[in-house]
């Protein structure tokens, strides 16, 4: 399975869904999505980089928790994320996010992102890869 | 929604009875129209809501509900903290407190377009909108602990409004035992600098026009007349909500076990009232419901200062101001009994009805003004609560028009330069920083808010008083 990410719709708000060969390429694909309901992330420069380090009692609260992460950072920082590398080891998650900070102009960006639910949540192992998903509140 | 297995006790009033171990019975709120329209995951989440511990009454919908997460929003839920009761962060949102505030200004529609377009410029100028904006109040962590004890009232105390202002709001202005402590280090930095900012998405501001009157004795309680000129303002508790709201929402999900709590749905996370993690999530939902309240507060001074360059006159002063995201402990008469409540009221306005005791003097002869935005070419509606609002959701109506498009089907299928084109040539003058978002929020995408309030009249929740048409609309 190649990586890639998709949206998926949730009435009022928006699902981002990930696949990967890996679980770990499938958590990255994910917070592509999440950037791109901001944002298109081709249009984000891979300049600064942030670090991440999560916990969580499973895998699906681990992806939310990753999510949620990034989402803080995105706000603390007034920043957009271009590429994620996730290393993962049980239920513990260490990644870092490439990016730039926010330039209104050129990102053009249509919402920001509360926060990452569990709705619809799904970390899964699927023929020849993983997905994972929830839904964000925008 | 399949209609087939609910009861229809009134033409707006439909119940689900109970059942596989629902404590009580949900109740959705709608005209048959919108409840065929209405999404199937709100009976099943209307459902869940009525599986909760300690639930009293109903699970209630609101003619607005959609799909959320655990809770529908437009759900309406109170629980006994006695009878093993619960708090839900999913049943308050991310945006904690999130409400609608709006100000008359004194003017005519004549007045506004006369100056429509440089307003509008000027309003966009000096109201931070849209994704990663910053205001210019910077809090340190002292002014922090102050702002969120103190709401809209720590504020006024700081020159950004007046002693009158908070009598026209919730709580009057502050709401008590806010836990500054139960908020993380993260949530208090996320809001550093976005103190007296609009936001993004559905957050926005509005120069409306009252274009009808439905209630004259009550409108002229409110002070509503035709071709007054109101401003209306639309947003919560930025940055930081959304933080509380995350952190608890996973807490409540992960120890929810811990508590003896088996969720049919962990969407549906919560904590007894009386844990220390309930506990603590209601302190820091308060000081939420403060920040959103300093928030708006805020940005009704800029308002002000903006208005007061073109029209030194003007005074704008506030009609009222509502949360629709939000848990809050009331008392209600249940079975004949006066008990105190926990109502989550989730995309739903308190709707408290003449001669309530919580409402400033002057509006108790009409009862609360329950304000309902709608979309950027629809308009908005003033309601008032009525007595019998109290004996069918705890006192509460809609708050809006309710998305009928998905976010990504909305994009897919309009160009922002069109909408903000059509908007022009009917004379309302957008301004935003996103074209993306401007599909997004297209007006399509929503429900029709005057069936909404319709539905919202024909169930006794509250009556329609006037209904305002947008002349410029800032959107984040």
């Amino acid at each position: 399975m190649h990586s890639h990410w998709e949206h998926f719709d949730h009435g009022a708000d928006i699902g981002v869904r990930g696949f990967g060969p890996t679980e770990a390429a499938a958590f990255e694909q994910a917070a592509l999505a999440l950037t791109a309901v901001v944002a298109d992330p081709e249009a984000v420069r891979a300049v600064d980089r942030v670090d991440f380090d999560c916990e969580a009692p499973d895998a699906e609260l681990l992806l939310v928790h990753w999510l949620n992460a990034v989402i803080s950072q995105m706000a603390l920082h007034r920043m957009l994320f271009a590429r994620y590398q996730v290393q993962i080891h049980g239920h513990r998650l260490t990644a870092h996010a490439l990016g730039e900070t926010l330039c209104a102009p050129r990102h053009g960006p249509a919402v920001e992102v509360k926060g990452a639910t569990v709705t619809a949540l799904r970390v899964a192992r699927l023929p020849g890869g993983w997905v994972a998903q929830t839904v964000v509140d925008v | 929604m399949d209609l087939r297995t609910l009861h229809r006790l009134a033409p707006c009033v439909w119940e689900i009875p109970r059942r596989n171990g629902m404590h009580v019975p949900a109740v959705v709120y709608a005209s048959e129209d919108l409840m065929r329209e209405m999404d199937e995951k709100v009976r099943e989440q209307a459902e869940n809501v009525a599986r909760l511990p300690g639930i009293v009454g109903a699970s209630y919908a609101m003619p607005d509900a959609h799909w959320g997460y655990g809770f529908p929003i437009g759900g309406v839920a109170a629980f006994d903290a006695g009878a093993g009761g619960v708090v839900s962060a999913g049943g308050v949102g991310f945006d904690i407190s999130c409400g609608v505030r709006c100000l008359h200004t004194g003017l005519k529609r004549a007045d506004i377009l006369a100056v429509q377009q440089p307003l509008a410029d000027a309003l966009f100028e000096h109201i931070p909108a849209g994704v990663g904006s910053t205001g210019a109040i910077h809090l340190n962590s002292e002014q922090m602990h102050d702002m969120l004890t103190g709401g809209a009232r720590w504020a006024v105390e700081r020159g950004w409004g007046t002693a009158t202002d908070l009598e026209r709001i919730e709580e009057h202005g502050q709401i008590p035992h806010a836990r500054p402590g139960c908020v993380s280090a993260v949530a208090k930095a996320r809001q550093r600098e976005e103190m007296g900012t609009l936001g993004s998405g559905n957050h926005y501001l509005e120069v409306q026009e009252v274009a009808e009157i439905f209630d004259a004795e009550a409108a002229a309680v409110y002070g509503l007349a035709p071709g007054d000129v109101m401003v209306m303002i639309h947003c919560g508790s930025r940055g930081l909500g959304h933080q509380i709201g995350s952190e608890f929402l996973l807490r409540m999900a992960a120890e929810a076990p811990a508590h003896g709590l088996h969720l049919p749905d962990r969407e549906l996370a919560c904590a007894p009232i009386h844990s220390d993690l309930g506990q603590e999530y209601l302190g820091a939902m308060r000081a939420a419901i403060n920040c959103a309240l300093a928030n708006r507060q805020i940005l009704t001074h800029l308002v002000r200062v903006v208005f007061s360059t073109r029209f030194p006159a003007a005074r704008l002063p506030l009609l009222y101001d509502v949360s629709h995201n939000t848990c809050k402990v009331e008392q209600h008469r249940v079975e004949g009994q006066r008990r105190e409540l926990h109502v989550h009221r989730k995309g739903a306005t308190r709707a408290f009805g003449p001669g309530h005791p919580e409402l400033q003097p002057a509006l108790r002869p009409a009862g609360q003004p329950v304000l309902v935005g709608g979309s950027m070419g629809t308009g908005s509606y003033v309601l008032a609560g009525n007595a019998s609002s109290e004996g069918l959701a705890f006192a509460s109506a809609c708050h809006g028009a309710g998305r009928a498009m998905s976010r990504h089907q909305a994009q897919k299928t309009w160009h922002g330069r069109n909408v903000l084109d059509e908007l022009a040539r009917r004379g309302i003058a957008v301004r935003s920083p996103s074209l993306r978002g401007i599909a997004e929020e297209a007006p399509g995408a929503y429900k029709d808010v005057a069936a909404v309030v319709d539905a919202t009249q024909a169930a006794g929740l509250a009556r329609k008083v006037a209904r305002l048409a947008p002349l410029i609309c800032i959107k984040g």
